[in-house]
């Protein structure tokens, strides 16, 4: 059955094939991407207009955040197999994949964590450095990302835990996923820009 | 049933492969490529290609029709064309 279809026999209100609330969460995730565009060219910018700037590789952990690049990424991966499951009507395999992507996401801001203590100890902090200023404004609004969306997969597996989406009606799990995967698209550009250039 | 759910899993595991396989190509040119000229346009590339690869398949904008194409697409163009001018400012004070 073609999503129109079954949109159709849901009485969604529709346009041009996308349902009013999927057209509206793009329109969101739009407005999120501006937001991180702001940030992302105000570092390039300062960065670029600095006459120095700190040696990345030498003042922060590439390795270990590479490692938490990779965790998203599989978190991505995990994210799209639930809405893959709820799509064949397997709920088993919903809710495992949910909780896997709550869970990896949680890793990392564990990890992100780390990253910010172990700097902190060495003295890099907001206030004394463009490095720092940007740094912590840049992972700090991305780690609030990734805590909402680890919120919302709490709510959304708990959902699926009581039967809540059906192989008919899972728009939820669908705009879940595209706000995971939004977080994992600015982590990519972020782990570049900040780490690796 | 079961095939039909392996096949939809397809090409969500090969663009896994290779989002991990550019990302290892990623740390690799950041720690060899240091004093090259052409580190910073390929790991921007590299990047490109990894976040079109989720927003395409994982986003499922591949399958999705014009509007919501072009709802994502436009923040992009946008954000280049709002980061022009103070590009420019700071390469006018070099």
């Amino acid at each position: 059955m073609t999503h129109t279809a079954i949109a159709e026999q849901h009485a969604t209100p529709t346009w041009e094939g996308i349902t009013t609330l999927k057209f509206a969460w793009w329109l969101f995730l739009a407005s999120e991407v501006m937001f991180f565009a702001g940030l992302i060219a105000a570092y390039i910018v300062l960065r670029a207009g600095s006459p120095t700037w700190p040696i990345v590789q030498e003042e922060l952990s590439v390795g270990l955040v590479a490692v938490n690049t990779f965790i998203l990424i599989v978190s991505s991966v995990t994210m799209v197999q639930a809405y893959a499951g709820i799509e064949t009507g397997d709920q088993a395999k919903l809710r495992n994949m949910l909780l896997a992507t709550a869970g990896l996401g949680a890793v990392f801001l564990g990890i992100q964590a780390f990253e910010w203590s172990e700097l902190l100890r060495e003295g890099t902090t907001a206030q004394d450095s463009l490095f720092g200023a940007t740094f912590y404004t840049l992972t700090g609004f991305h780690g609030l990302h990734v805590s909402g969306g680890v919120v919302g997969l709490i709510f959304v597996s708990l959902k699926a835990l009581r039967g809540g989406y059906t192989q008919a009606a899972h728009d939820g799990v669908e705009l879940m996923g595209l706000y995971w995967h939004f977080v994992d698209v600015v982590w990519i550009i972020l782990f570049t820009i900040i780490y690796l250039i | 049933m079961s095939t039909h759910s392996t096949q939809a899993q397809r090409p969500y595991m090969r663009v896994f492969a290779f989002l991990v396989l550019l990302t290892v190509v990623e740390v690799a040119v950041a720690f060899v490529l240091t004093a090259s000229a052409a580190k910073v346009p390929l790991l921007i590339a590299l990047a490109i290609a990894k976040a079109a690869l989720v927003a395409m398949y994982y986003m499922h904008l591949r399958f999705e029709g014009r509007v919501l194409r072009a709802i994502a697409v436009f923040p992009f163009i946008l954000s280049i064309l709002v980061a022009l001018p103070p590009a420019f400012d700071v390469l006018a004070r070099r």
